[in-house]
Order: structure tokens, then sequence, then C-alpha cells
């Protein structure tokens, strides 16, 4: 039960990694995966700021009467790992824009479709 | 000009002459022109390399640092010799039986013909001189490769399946057995030079080694012992010379040259005795000697007879090898030539035939004898060889391979020999019959008589050899003695 | 001051150059700053390879800060070796792509494609040479997203699903390594590569510690495309333009398979990585996998890329085998095939990129009767298939050498077999090649070999295959330090 309450920070991460996981497997709408997707990484950036935190420590800036405080180097890494989320975010869905112009879908398997009766030099 | 200096210049002959030939593509005289001079360079050069050796001064030269403890060497012994100077006198020949045969055939593409030939001869050169497997396997590679645009030259599907065959099986052996057998010879003893009584003692023993001998026997598919023999009558689809200067001297030769090498230099004779089961590889060559000599009994196509021919002459040579006794090895060396110059005589003739008639299949040769008499004729003296009668070169090497047998007391090679002279006789003298002694059913479409005359002189001259092998036995086998002297 | 900022000038010349080409004018112009900027960095990679076999290895503080609490670069035998792969690849295929790209990508994409390609080289140089794990995944995301954006310029729309299926694995796999480097960074407090290797020590038997390794390791594992994790791989070198499948092909995957070698053996060690975990069966069993997948599945292929982009699957396979032998043969024959493989696929990519030029496509059926009509081109493909089959005189076979000899050293018989039954199946499907190229008869066989600016790149790399098949001094020399380091000894 203790291991249940006292890291519920990281059951928190699991569970939302693997919804974004399942999402990402599961779904054929291509929007729907990046959506996914972002909620894989979002648990990696929860995971990360939760291990920052330190018993009783302050936030991280230098005060008058404080002696313990946050560690806030993962802040700072995750700062950088969520511009390059929204990064990836950004590129998938341009893509998804393209690839709806170009398909006139964007369901995976009508996708596919499309691509087999282009015929040859399909993909397995 | 020292043995030392003739070495290197033994591979950048043909190499340098392919250059030439391609450059003068455009002016056939002068790339015949050039393919005789670079063929005649080449002998030369070779024969200074003899003089050397018979001199006492045997040559070794570096080319280059390759792998650590395996460089790019070269070296001069009386194997090598033997070889290349069979492989590029042969040469001289062929090429001036190829000029007739190519222009009296009117082929295409034939700049890429010469120049492929010439970078072959590189390749057996590379084989002859090879002072470690490493060195000899890059060149039996590069003798492969070049070969293939000649099988191929034809273009059309026939001459693809053919290529198929001959490239899978030649890859697929040497890849895939003969190169784990080196890189396990050099992961053994740390070296792969060539040394008078083997490198191998000391260092494997047992069941290893006779796995190991195994991966050479078929690794070394250019000696076409039984399975792996499919590409040589699959290499029947090439141009007569082709076969005739590869596919029964260069290419084939390299085979059991590798495997005589590899049984003298790389394992030695002491050693191979103790390897246990090594009477297997007797079997083997036994078995596709004899089953070669039936398979050719069966053949319509004059090539293709003959291909099985070689396949079963060349277990003659893997045989005595394995044989292991002296008398043995000399009989599968002097078999080397006498195989060589008669086999390429007979293809010579099956060449002669079909530009002359567009002949191909054994049953049309009758009465031919009466319309290309010096043709038959060189045809049946190789055949005479081939058999083992004298006065040819294929009743000496014989002569030792019997007496290499006993020494042994080796009733089982006694036996094969007896009854595959029996089957060659079977299946030669019927053509020579057929040629002398029928009458032509109708007369040919063509009338036609000799060969062009290149052509002719090329076939009368390897016919002449055969003899010749026969009367100067005695310093041939004196000068191969020196192989099984064994360094202290 | 290249002396002194080389580390940092090869990273940051192409980032800084990157916007600039964007500025640039649709045209050659963007071209050009791209080929100047391929050159410089080639420059400076050959610099540090000087440097490193000179004076051992280089350090570099970013900023002047201190490691471990800045951000260190750092050159030693491994990853010297990894950047001077990259640079040179990028050298000769920028100028290729002159030539190239106009003819595949769309004409107001040129500055943006000239963009990208620059932060993707950024990426991958950036991955060798950083001694930070964030700053590498930092680097690694840069260089994905800039694949993504290339491979999408692909003319056709399947580039675009290509694109986003490898744009999902990719940020996986990148995840994957980011949660890993989490979970190091909870137990050690540290980011730095040496600093982690001796802190990881104190609490190496720790859930933690493993199941970060095990993240690390998938999360690689995905980016180099090892079996089963390959499938982004034969869709994205199909549809991308042909310069990027070379480049990619030639470094992309490379620099996965170091970012692999990086953290088993520098990061967790030798003893932790190999000895606790059975990873070396595990690594062994799917190397093998992929060989014999994806060379039958590269046999099957009638697309000509995608052909050789299942025999890199292949191919992977073959540097992964020769890494879970953990000897110094072993790692030797992997760091040696890292760089032979460059050279291999860049020459056979480059080579089907000037067949894409003039004929407009790469399946078989558009190779019909080349070898008449493009005879060079030709030329230079059977030169690098034969570097790829293994045979001698070629660079490949100074692989195959090294691997079968590491292999016949464990007495890993089955492994012998297997590394040479995938030479035979080489072999058949680079001869497939061959035939259609030599035996089929074009429907217009007049002569149209590519142009020159496109046939130097192609042959320069098929002629380092042989050169390099000859004379492999300095590649072994490069690898054997390279194993050296990697098992711990003196660089």
């Amino acid at each position: 039960m203790s291991l249940l309450f006292e890291h519920y920070n990281y059951w928190v991460a699991i569970f939302l990694m693997m919804t974004g996981f399942y999402t990402v497997i599961s779904r054929g709408n291509l929007v729907k995966q990046v959506v996914g997707l972002n909620i894989f990484q979002a648990s990696v950036f929860i995971f990360y700021i939760s291990l920052a935190y330190v018993d009783g420590g302050a936030t991280p800036i230098v005060k008058e009467g404080v002696e313990v405080y946050a560690n806030p180097l993962p802040h700072v890494l995750i700062l950088t790992a969520i511009v390059v989320g929204i990064a990836t975010t950004a590129l998938g869905l341009a893509l998804i824009v393209r690839i709806k112009e170009a398909y006139g879908t964007i369901e995976e398997d009508e996708i596919r479709e499309a691509d087999q009766r282009d015929g040859k030099d399909s993909d397995a | 000009m020292t043995g030392a200096e003739a070495l290197p210049l033994a591979l950048a002959i043909p190499l340098l002459g392919s250059v030439l030939i391609a450059l003068l593509g455009r002016w056939p005289n002068l790339r015949e022109a050039a393919t005789l001079a670079t063929a005649g360079g080449l002998f030369l050069v070779v024969l200074q390399v003899l003089f050397g050796l018979l001199a006492g001064e045997p040559a070794e030269v570096e080319l280059m640092r390759f792998l650590p403890g395996v460089p790019l060497a070269l070296h001069s012994e009386p194997l090598s010799i033997l070889f290349a100077l069979v492989a590029s006198g042969l040469w001289i020949v062929t090429s001036v039986y190829a000029i007739g045969y190519m222009r009296g055939n009117n082929e295409k593409h034939q700049t890429r013909f010469y120049v492929c030939f010439a970078v072959a001869i590189f390749g057996a050169m590379g084989v002859a001189f090879a002072a470690n497997l490493l060195t000899l396997f890059l060149f039996y590679e590069v003798l492969t490769l070049s070969t293939y645009p000649l099988v191929t030259h034809k273009g059309d599907d026939n001459a693809r399946r053919g290529g198929r065959v001959y490239l899978g099986v030649l890859l697929a052996t040497s890849i895939g057995l003969l190169l784990p057998a080196v890189i396990w010879v050099y992961s053994e003893t740390g070296t792969l030079d060539f040394r008078p009584g083997g490198i191998l003692e000391g260092h494997m023993g047992g069941i290893a080694a006779t796995a190991l001998l195994m991966l050479f026997l078929f690794g070394v598919g250019k000696a076409a012992v039984m399975p792996v023999h499919r590409w040589l009558p699959a290499a029947m689809v090439a141009p007569t010379p082709v076969s005739a200067l590869l596919h029964a001297v260069a290419v084939v030769k390299a085979g059991v040259f590798t495997l005589t090498k590899v049984v003298l230099y790389i394992f030695g004779l002491d050693f191979l005795r103790e390897v246990p089961y090594e009477v297997v590889a007797v079997y083997l060559a036994g078995f596709t000697l004899v089953a070669g000599s039936v398979v050719a009994l069966y053949q319509t196509n004059i090539k293709r007879m003959l291909a099985y021919s070689t396949i079963s002459q060349l277990s003659y040579i893997v045989l005595a090898t394995m044989v292991l006794t002296p008398l043995a090895e000399i009989g599968a060396v002097v078999h080397i030539v006498a195989h060589a110059v008669a086999k390429i005589t007979l293809f010579f003739a099956a060449g002669a035939i079909y530009v002359a008639s567009k002949k191909t299949e054994i049953h049309q040769l009758d009465g031919i004898g009466y319309r290309m008499p010096v043709t038959m004729g060189a045809f049946a003296i190789a055949a005479l060889s081939m058999i083992g009668v004298p006065p040819t070169g294929g009743f000496v090497s014989k002569w030792y391979m019997i007496a290499g047998a006993f020494q042994h007391d080796y009733y089982f090679v006694l036996a094969v020999l007896a009854l595959s002279t029996a089957l060659n006789a079977g299946y030669f003298l019927p053509i020579v019959f057929r040629a002398f002694f029928r009458r032509e059913p109708e007369p040919p479409a063509r009338d036609h008589g000799e060969a062009p005359v290149t052509m002719v002189a090329a076939l009368a001259f390897t016919a002449l050899l055969t003899l010749l092998v026969f009367v100067f036995n005695g310093p041939l086998v004196t000068f191969e003695q020196v192989i099984l002297e064994v360094a202290p | 001051m290249i002396d002194q900022h080389f580390l940092a000038l090869l990273v940051v010349v192409p980032l800084l150059a990157s916007p600039l080409c964007l500025l640039l004018p649709n045209g050659r112009l963007p071209w050009l700053l791209a080929t100047a900027v391929a050159w410089v960095v080639f420059a400076l990679a050959v610099f540090g390879v000087f440097r490193v076999y000179g004076d051992g290895p280089v350090s570099y503080w970013m900023g002047g800060w201190q490691p471990p609490w800045g951000i260190e670069y750092r050159l030693d035998a491994l990853n010297a070796l990894v950047v001077l792969i990259v640079a040179a690849i990028g050298a000769v295929v920028v100028p290729f792509a002159g030539r190239s790209v106009p003819a595949e990508v769309d004409g107001a994409n040129i500055a943006g494609f000239y963009a990208a390609f620059l932060l993707a080289l950024c990426g991958l140089l950036g991955i060798a040479v950083t001694g930070d794990v964030f700053n590498l995944f930092v680097f690694l995301e840069i260089s994905s997203l800039a694949s993504y954006t290339l491979i999408s310029q692909g003319r056709n729309r399947r580039a675009l699903v290509s694109a986003y299926q490898y744009l999902i694995f990719g940020t996986i796999g990148a995840t994957f390594l980011l949660i890993g480097i989490g979970l190091l960074y909870a137990m050690t407090g540290t980011l730095n590569m040496a600093d982690l290797a001796r802190r990881l020590a104190e609490v190496e038997q720790t859930r933690t510690v493993f199941t970060g390794f095990a993240f690390i390791v998938v999360g690689a594992a995905i980016k180099l495309a090892l079996f089963p994790l390959h499938l982004w791989l034969p869709n994205a070198y199909t549809h991308a333009p042909s310069v990027v499948s070379a480049f990619l092909a030639a470094t992309a995957t490379k620099v996965a398979v170091y970012v692999l070698l990086r953290f088993t053996f520098t990061v967790f060690g030798l003893e932790f990585s190999f000895g606790a975990a059975p990873l070396s069966l595990i690594l062994a069993t799917l190397a093998v996998a992929a060989i014999l997948v994806g060379s039958v599945s590269a046999v099957t292929q009638n697309n000509v890329k995608r052909l050789l982009a299942y025999s890199s699957v292949a191919q992977i396979g073959y540097m992964v085998v020769a890494i879970a032998m953990v000897t110094a043969l072993g790692l030797t024959a992997a760091t040696l095939h890292l760089f032979n493989h460059a050279l291999m696929k860049g020459a056979l990519f480059l080579a089907l990129g000037c067949v894409v030029y003039r004929m407009g496509g790469a399946d078989m059926d558009s190779l019909r009767g080349l070898g008449r009509k493009m005879p060079l081109t030709m030329a230079a493909f059977v030169v690098a298939g034969l570097s790829l089959i293994g045979v001698p005189l070629t660079a490949g076979f100074i692989s195959k050498w090294y691997l079968v000899l590491a292999a016949i050293e464990l007495g890993w018989w089955p492994i012998v077999a297997v590394v040479l039954v995938g030479s035979l199946l080489a072999a058949i499907y680079i001869w497939r090649v061959v035939e259609v190229a030599y035996f089929r008869e074009a429907d217009d066989p007049a002569r149209s070999e590519a142009p020159w600016s496109l046939l130097a790149p192609t042959w320069l790399l098929a002629l380092a295959n042989i050169y390099f098949g000859l004379d492999a001094r300095l590649p072994v020399s490069l690898a054997e330090s390279a194993a050296s380091v990697m098992l711990g000894g003196a660089p």
C-alpha cells in the first residue's frame, strides 16, 4: 500500500505513458495518433518534474531563511524537452495537413488503400 | 631481369594489356596485335621467373601490407611456375585461335571479350604466384568475376541462366566455404603463408582438421568435386575460346592448383596423413571421377560432353593429390599440364567444327574427318591422351598416379583409375570412329573445309604439345620433385 | 582559435548556416552555402581526427563551464571515427545535391531543404561529439526532426506518409531515451557521461538503473532500426529524395549505433551491460534475425531503393552481432563495418540517384538496359554492390574478414554461417539488379549518361570502396583504437 501512495507521482506518469502509447498504437486517425504521442511525452515531462521535488523544499529561488530547495535542473531540462515536443507536434501536424491535401483523408487504412490502388511497390 | 623483378611484371602485363586493349577497341587489328603482344610478353616474363628459379634464386615479393600478418605477396616455386607457364603459354595459342573464331563467327562486343580475357589471365597469374592463402583467394575471386562477362557473352536468356549458375555456385562456395576456411586457418595459426611442410601442424587436430579439409575441398568450387560441379557445364554457353582456355585450363586448373597448394603447403603431407577420415576426400574425388565419365557418356552436345570429361579429369588430380604419396603428387602435377594441353585441343577442335560447319552435336559428326582432317586428327591425339594411351602426356600422369597408389596399396584408387580409363575410351573413341569411318549421310547445307587457318594452326600446335609432354616428361618431373622437399 | 574551438565549430557552423540558408532565395545560392559548410565541417573533422590520434582525446567545455556542471564536448577514438564518417559523407553528398535536388524537390522548397539538411548534419555531429547525455537527446531530436522534413520532400505522396511514420517511431524512440536518461539522473544527479560512468558504479545494482538501461537500449534500437523495430526504415529510404536516402543510409543509423555503443560501453560499462543482463544474447539473436529477414526481404523487392533499404536492415544486423561479441576483434569489426557500410551504401544510393535523375524512377523496370545506357553509373553500382557482397579487393571484404575472424575466435560457428548466408543473399539481390541492367533491353537504347556533377561524387565513393579494400590501414587502425577505447584501454 505504501508503495502505491508514496510514489503516486510515478504511477500517474506510468498511467499517462501507457494511455499515450496505447493511443498511438491503436488509433487509425493520424491526428489522434499525434495527440497520443503528446500524452506520451507529457508523461515523461511530469516524471522529470516530480523527480526534482525535494521533501519540504521551496521553489528554487534564493530567499532568506530557506535551507532546502527543489532541484531546478530537471525543470530546465524539461523546458528544452517541451520545446522539442512542440516542434515534433508541429511537424507531425504539418505533415498531416500535407497528407490530407495529397490523399484527401487522414485515416491510416484509407491511405493504405489509396497506396495499394496506385499499384506497384506497395508496402507489406 | 631477376626473378624478383619479373614477378610483379607477370601481374602488371596482363592488367596493363587489358587497359591497352580497351583503348584500342576502335581499331580491331591494333587491338588484336595488343592482345598477342601482351600474351607474348607475359610468357617471356614467366620464363624469366623460371630461369631465376633454375638459377637457384626463388623470388619473393611483397606488394603491399594488406591485413596484419598477411601481406599481399607473390613468390615463385616450381608448382606456381608450372601453372603460370601453362596458362600464359596457352594464352598465346588461344589468342591466335580466338582471333579466327571471333571474326569467323562475327561475334559482337569483341573488345569487351579481349579485355575480360586479359583480366582473367591477370587473375590466373595472381593465383599462380600467390605467396599466401589470402592473396590466392583474392585472385581466385578476380578470376571468377572477370570470367562472368565471358560466360554470358552472348547476352541471351540462355547465357543469362548459365551465368547465374556459374556465378552462383562459384561465389557461394568461395564465400560460403573457402573464405571461412581461410579465416579459420588464420585464426588458428596467425599466418597464411605457403610453407613447405604446411603450417597447420600443432595448431589443430582431430575432427576439426577434417572439417577444415572438407571446407577446402568443396570451397574450391573451381576444382568441381561433385556436388559443386554444376557451374562447369553451365559455363559452356560461353564462346569456345573461353571454354578452351578458361574452362579447360586457367579456371579449373586454378581450382586443383589451389587444392594442391593447400595440401602441400598449408596442411603438409605428413600432417594430413594424421587427419582422421582424410580418405573421405579420396572417395569423393573417386566418385566424381567415375560419375563425371558416366554422365559424359550420355551427352549429345560436344561441348557439354567435354565439360563432364573435364569434371572427371579434374578429379584425377584431386584424387592423386589426396593419395598423399610423393609419386602421386607428381602425377597430379604432371596431369595439370597433360590435361591442359589435351583438353584445350579438344575444345579448339569443337570450336573449329562449329565455325566451319555450325555443328554442335555429336551425332552430326559422321564423316567430318574427311572434310577437316587436321582438326579431327588433333582431336584423336588429344582423345588418346584423355584415355591415357602412349605416346601422349596423359599416359605419363596416369603412370605416376598408379605408381603412387601402389606405394600405399590403394586398391580403391587403382580400381577407379581402371574403370574410368574404360569409360573415357567409351565416349571418346566413338567420336573418332564416327569422324573417320562413317560416311556423311547427306552433303551439308554449306560446303566447308577446315576452319580459318589461325584456328587450325592453334589446335595442331596444342596437339603437338600433347605428344611433346610425353617425350619430354623427364625434365618436368625432375623440376617438380622439388615441391616434395620439406624444409627442416 | 580553430585549435581550441574546433569541436564547438563542428556543430555551430552548420547550426548557424541553417537559418541563413532559409533567408537566401531559392536557386543555387543555398546549395553553394551548404556545400561550403559541408566542406568546412569536413576539414574540421579531419583536423579533429588528426588531433585525437596525435595527442589523445580532446575535451572542450562549452562556454568555459567545467564539467560535470557545464556541457562537455569530447572527442576520442570512437567518436572521431563517427564524426569523420558523417562529415565525409556530407561533403560528398552535398555536391551531388546540386543537380539531383532541383530534379526531385519542389523548386519553392529548395532553401528550406538545405536548411533542414544542415540541421540534420548539425544534429548528427552533435550526437557524436557531445559528452553530455541530455545534450545528446537534444541533438538526436534536432537531427530526427530535420530528417523527417527531408524525407517528406520526396516527389511521391507516399514520402509524406513515410516521414510521418518515421516521426511516430522516432519520437517514441527518442522519448524512451529521455526516460532512461531521467532515471539515470535520478540515481546519480549528473548528466556528464564520464561522471555518470563513475557514479553509476556505486548504484549499479538498483532496479532503477536496470530500468533506465532497458529504456535506453530500446530507444537506441528503434533509432538504429534493429529488427523488429526496423519497420520505419524501408519506407523512409524508399520515398525520400535520392540525396537524402544516401545521406541518411550512410550516416543516421551509424550514429544510432554509436549511441548504443557509447551508452553500453562508456556510460554503463562493459561489466554492467553485458555481465548482469543477457544483452549479448538478445542482441545477437535479434541481429541474426535482422540479417536473415532483411536479406530475404531485399531479394523479393521490386523497387531498388527499397531493396537497398532492406539490405541496410541486414547490414545493421552485422554491426550489432559484432557488438554482441564484446571482444576486441568483434568491436573492431563493428566499427570497421560502420565505416565501410557508409561507403558502400552511400555509393549505391548515389548511383541510384543518377538513375532516378535520368529515368525518373528506381524500380526494376526503369533499370532495364542501363548497362548500355548509363555505363558509368551502373559500373559504380556494380563496384559498390561487390563491396556490399564482400568480394575481395573491396572495403566490404575487410569488414567481412574481421567479422568472421571475430566469430571464429569465439567459436560462434552459427554466426559464421549466418554472416556468410547473408553475403550470398546479398549476391543474389545485387545480381538481380545487374541482370536487369545488363541483360534486358531498354525501350530507348540511346546512351544517356548522368552529368559529371552527379557521377563525380558517386565514383568518389565507389573508388573509396576499392581504395579501402586495398589499403585498409586507416580504417582498421581507427577501428582498433575505437575498440580499445570501448574496452577501457588507452585510446
